[in-house]
């Protein structure tokens, strides 16, 4: 018993919002008639979000320290023409351009992080003038045209790994990825015993770390299988690899750098980082900036996707992308959130627009059913703060110490404003 | 002029928070028609007993009873007490900025005219009300285009519009100059004329001394004596004896102080108010801090304590004007937190919850959140490194938590004081600065805080206390110095310090003046 509950103390925060999503998946799972788990349909979701994922990574960013930013979409669709013509009418290598739109994206964040951190307007003031002014400037550019862009940029929003070396019956440079994911995982869980070793003494018991390793070993294993057996040519999508890099750098900034503390402390409490020696208008530039660039990458992969830049691109984004990180978890007064909350939150988005149009269901439904679903996982989510039990939520993403501290703080505070 | 019968009883008040005597068995009684004034040191009593009169603590929070007119009384909210007329002032002036005088003055408490608000109606009112207080404007003027003065003024307008008997006034003129003060005072007067009865609050002696008929004193949550002045001999001495006079108990480690040399020093410190400019906080303050020393700075709130230590912590408040600090003999630049604390100072600020912690972090990132780099193994943040240096900090300084990853909204003040001290002592600073360290702490974790300050000065570190409880920096301080409107006034040593000469010089009324 102790030790079920060791695993889920530990594991269960990074294990279980994957098992909401695994439970959203088995039921449309079974409701279609098993359309979703095929390897096209795991694909088509990869690439079809991999977008909005990419946004939330950064808007999970902004929230935690206390802004919101409007224009994502906006910005992406500046930077998606701004790459496509470069390329068309300058004749620059690719490359070159995905350069350019990542460096218009970074001039972009910039502006909008200036206004915000040195001059002091609010985020969402500043990214809602974004909002009109970048879709403006995309249709200003492209003359309210489509822009077709090259074969390499449309592989990296709808390419796939090579394909080489034996027939194993997989893709092999899926399977590759899937056995570094495996070992990731194992050596992980050794870093984490000889992390508690040096702390206490000792670690959880063996067979703990075993099944914990198991479960995501299983989960990893058919992921690899669900997306290497696809068609000849198919395999885990190159937009879901950048995706995949851009977590670990992300997850890896947000915990394990001064940069990232200093984010989670300015969104707790602005007044205590200031006096702790936290840069606020950096940390608040930073995270402005930070933005825009990752809208300029889901720019370029989704022109890659599309095939060609339009004056349309990107609407309405800003909203899922919100949405994903509120669903993941962060709080909307700053100081919570996590990376892979969002990520998470975004997937929860994406298997029920994905389930739902397999069922048959309408877009108009649909909308509907995805409203709803935001708001009954955030008052789920708030309920159980004022009850003062853990968030589900939280729990599952790791973030309920802090969910449990930020339901407690307001009514901490009380007596001390009488 | 006055009234035998008095207008008010409060008889045998006590009030408890969760481990806090407040008030225990406090009496008073209040004469109609007279100005009644009650003092005391910080945390004496003196709000408390104003929120229980006045029902902000409603009735059956407090044991004791209130008789008011002649008839026995429970409040159960402001509006209930307002609607008796009792109406009291704040420090903290209630009036909304962006409204009108008009406005202001009647919200709440709208004229309501045939059809909503009369607003011709209000204005005449407002106006005769601004006569009666003897301020000369607009009704129509916004408040924040008024000075502090005459928005003291409107307030006591606004109490007047609310047909009050008894008005209570907590420390109305905190925040005016003299100028003001003085009118403010004559109103008071011109009020008592016309019947109103007053209760006022205040640090300012000499006010008092020249307004009240009679005085209260509270000291600890106990009401000490009554004095009549018309009886005559009530001096200012006369009330700080009343106020302070007790002798320390054993409420303070023992501790040999061992004095190196002086490593800290300002000099000609000037800073202007962030949003008023022309305003000083700090007028050219000059102290030391010697290796090993525990010094004290005494004042009345809102003298510039915290305004000054705050100035020199990587100027984190107000306007740098002039001045310089030399650490170790070289003059060096502190012109943000982080150069402060990269200059090996520390401040843990007095507002615990607003300033000093994230309430969403647990210890261990609360511990290590001043000095991210010590924790850092190639250039990554590395938590086991986090993790030992809080467990080091959990033990030495006996912060009752189960692990380091407790969140810290969860532990008691005096245990989040830990963690703040904690936090300021892991980046090593030769120099703490302490604000309020034991304020809101029961008694038992206040020992514990003395004796933690004592160990670090026994390290060698120097110690900055400031405190509005003056036995707490005559029990703790090698030195105290004394600020009275942004002014050091006084600097004394424990030998020689007692609380009435910290008294008289942190209320501008001390012998010794202008010593550096």
């Amino acid at each position: 018993m102790t030790q079920l509950k060791q695993l889920f103390s530990g594991g269960a925060r990074s294990f279980g919002m994957v098992f909401a999503l695994l439970a959203l998946i088995v039921i449309f799972e079974i409701t279609t008639g098993g359309k979703v788990l095929t390897p096209t349909n795991a694909q088509n979701i990869i690439n079809g979000n991999s977008y909005v994922l990419l946004l939330s990574i950064g808007m999970v960013l902004v929230i935690i320290a206390g802004h919101i930013d409007l224009s994502v979409g906006s910005v992406a669709a500046a930077v998606g023409i701004i790459v496509a013509l470069v390329i068309r009418d300058w004749g620059v290598p690719w490359w070159v351009g995905v350069l350019i739109g990542i460096v218009c994206g970074a001039i972009i964040g910039a502006w909008q992080g200036f206004w915000v951190a040195y001059v002091g307007i609010p985020g969402f003031i500043t990214t809602l003038s974004g909002y009109m002014f970048f879709r403006g400037l995309n249709q200003f550019i492209g003359k309210s045209d489509s822009v077709p862009v090259p074969d390499q940029i449309q592989s990296l929003g709808n390419g796939y790994l090579w394909e080489w070396g034996p027939q194993t019956g997989l893709n092999n440079s899926t399977l590759v990825l899937g056995i570094l994911g495996v070992a990731l995982v194992i050596w992980s869980e050794f870093r984490k015993r000889a992390n508690a070793r040096k702390l206490d003494g000792v670690p959880v018991p063996t067979i703990v770390s075993v099944v914990r390793a198991g479960v995501a070993v299983v989960v990893i294993g058919y992921l690899t299988y669900l997306f290497g057996s696809g068609r000849y040519g198919t395999s885990f999508p190159v937009a879901g690899v950048i995706l995949l890099v851009l977590v670990a750098i992300y997850w890896f900034v947000s915990t394990r750098t001064i940069t990232g503390r200093h984010v989670y402390a300015v969104g707790g409490n602005k007044a205590a980082a200031a006096l702790s020696g936290v840069n606020i208008k950096r940390t608040n530039f930073f995270v402005m900036m930070n933005m825009s660039v990752l809208a300029s990458i889901a720019a370029i992969v989704f022109i890659g996707r599309s095939t060609a830049s339009g004056p349309f691109d990107g609407t309405g984004w800003e909203l899922d992308a919100i949405a994903a990180v509120f669903i993941g978890g962060a709080a909307v007064s700053g100081g919570v959130g996590t990376v892979a909350g969002s990520i998470i939150g975004g997937l929860v988005m994406a298997v029920l627009n994905n389930g739902l149009q397999l069922m048959g269901v309408g877009s108009d439904m649909t909308q509907m059913i995805k409203g709803l679903v935001l708001l009954a996982a955030v008052a789920f989510d708030v309920y159980n703060k004022v009850q003062g039990r853990p968030s589900i939520i939280g729990r599952l993403t790791g973030a309920d110490r802090r969910a449990i501290a930020a339901a407690a703080a307001p009514r901490a505070t009380v007596p001390a404003a009488e | 002029m006055r009234d035998q019968a008095p207008i008010l009883e409060m008889r045998s008040i006590t009030k408890t928070f969760p481990g806090v005597k407040a008030l225990d068995d406090v009496t008073m009684t209040v004469a109609r028609g007279e100005i009644h004034a009650i003092c005391g040191e910080n945390g004496a009593g003196k709000s408390t007993l104003m929120k229980v009169l006045s029902g902000v603590y409603p009735h059956g929070s407090y044991d004791g009873e209130i008789v008011y007119r002649g008839e026995e009384v429970q409040f159960k909210d402001i509006r209930s007490s307002e609607h008796a007329g009792i109406v009291i002032i704040h420090q903290e002036l209630a009036l909304i900025p962006e409204l009108s005088v008009t406005e202001n003055i009647f919200l709440g408490n709208e004229v309501k005219g045939s059809m909503g608000i009369d607003w011709h109606e209000a204005r005449v009112k407002a106006k005769g009300l601004l006569d009666r207080v003897g301020l000369r404007i607009d009704p129509d003027s916004l408040i924040k285009n008024l000075g502090v003065g005459q928005q003291q003024l409107v307030e006591i307008a606004r109490a007047l519009s609310k047909d009050v008997d008894l008005l209570i006034l907590d420390e109305p003129t905190a925040a005016l100059n003299e100028h003001d003060s003085l009118l403010l005072l004559d109103l008071l007067r011109g009020l008592r004329e016309r019947g109103l009865t007053c209760i006022i609050i205040s640090h300012k002696l000499n006010e008092i001394t020249a307004v009240a008929d009679s005085i209260t004193i509270l000291r600890d949550g106990r009401t000490v004596e009554t004095l009549d002045v018309g009886a005559g001999g009530v001096d200012e001495d006369r009330i700080i004896r009343g106020m302070v006079g007790r002798s320390l108990e054993a409420r303070f480690p023992d501790h040999t102080p061992t004095i190196g040399e002086t490593f800290f020093e300002v000099e000609g410190w000037t800073v202007e108010h962030p949003q008023l400019p022309g305003r000083l906080v700090a007028k050219g303050s000059s102290f030391f801090v010697r290796r090993g020393e525990i010094v004290g700075f005494a004042g009345i709130m809102g003298a510039g304590r915290t305004e000054l230590a705050r100035s020199l912590f990587g100027r984190s408040y107000g306007r740098w004007i002039s001045g310089s600090i030399r650490i170790n003999g070289k003059d060096v630049r502190i012109p943000t937190v982080q150069s402060a604390i990269e200059n090996k100072i520390a401040y843990v600020p007095e507002d615990r919850k607003a300033l000093g912690l994230n309430l969403l972090d647990d210890i261990q990132d609360t511990v290590v959140a001043a000095d991210l780099k010590k924790i850092r193994t190639n250039g990554v943040l590395d938590a086991t490194l986090a993790h030992s240096a809080a467990e080091g900090y959990r033990k030495s300084l006996r912060i009752k938590a189960n692990t380091v990853r407790e969140g810290v909204v969860k532990l008691s003040g005096g245990n989040q004081q830990k963690v703040l001290l904690g936090k300021w002592m892991f980046p090593e600073p030769d120099l703490l600065i302490l604000d309020e360290p034991t304020r809101g702490i029961d008694v038992g974790a206040k020992y514990e805080i003395y004796g933690l300050v004592q160990r670090l000065a026994d390290d060698g570190k120097g110690v900055v206390v400031i405190s509005s409880e003056l036995p707490e920096l005559l029990g703790l301080c090698d030195r105290i110095y004394t600020i009275f409107e942004g002014r050091i006034t006084g600097v004394v040593d424990r030998a020689e310090a007692d609380q009435e000469l910290l008294m008289r010089l942190m209320t501008g009324t001390g012998a010794r003046t202008g010593v550096a």
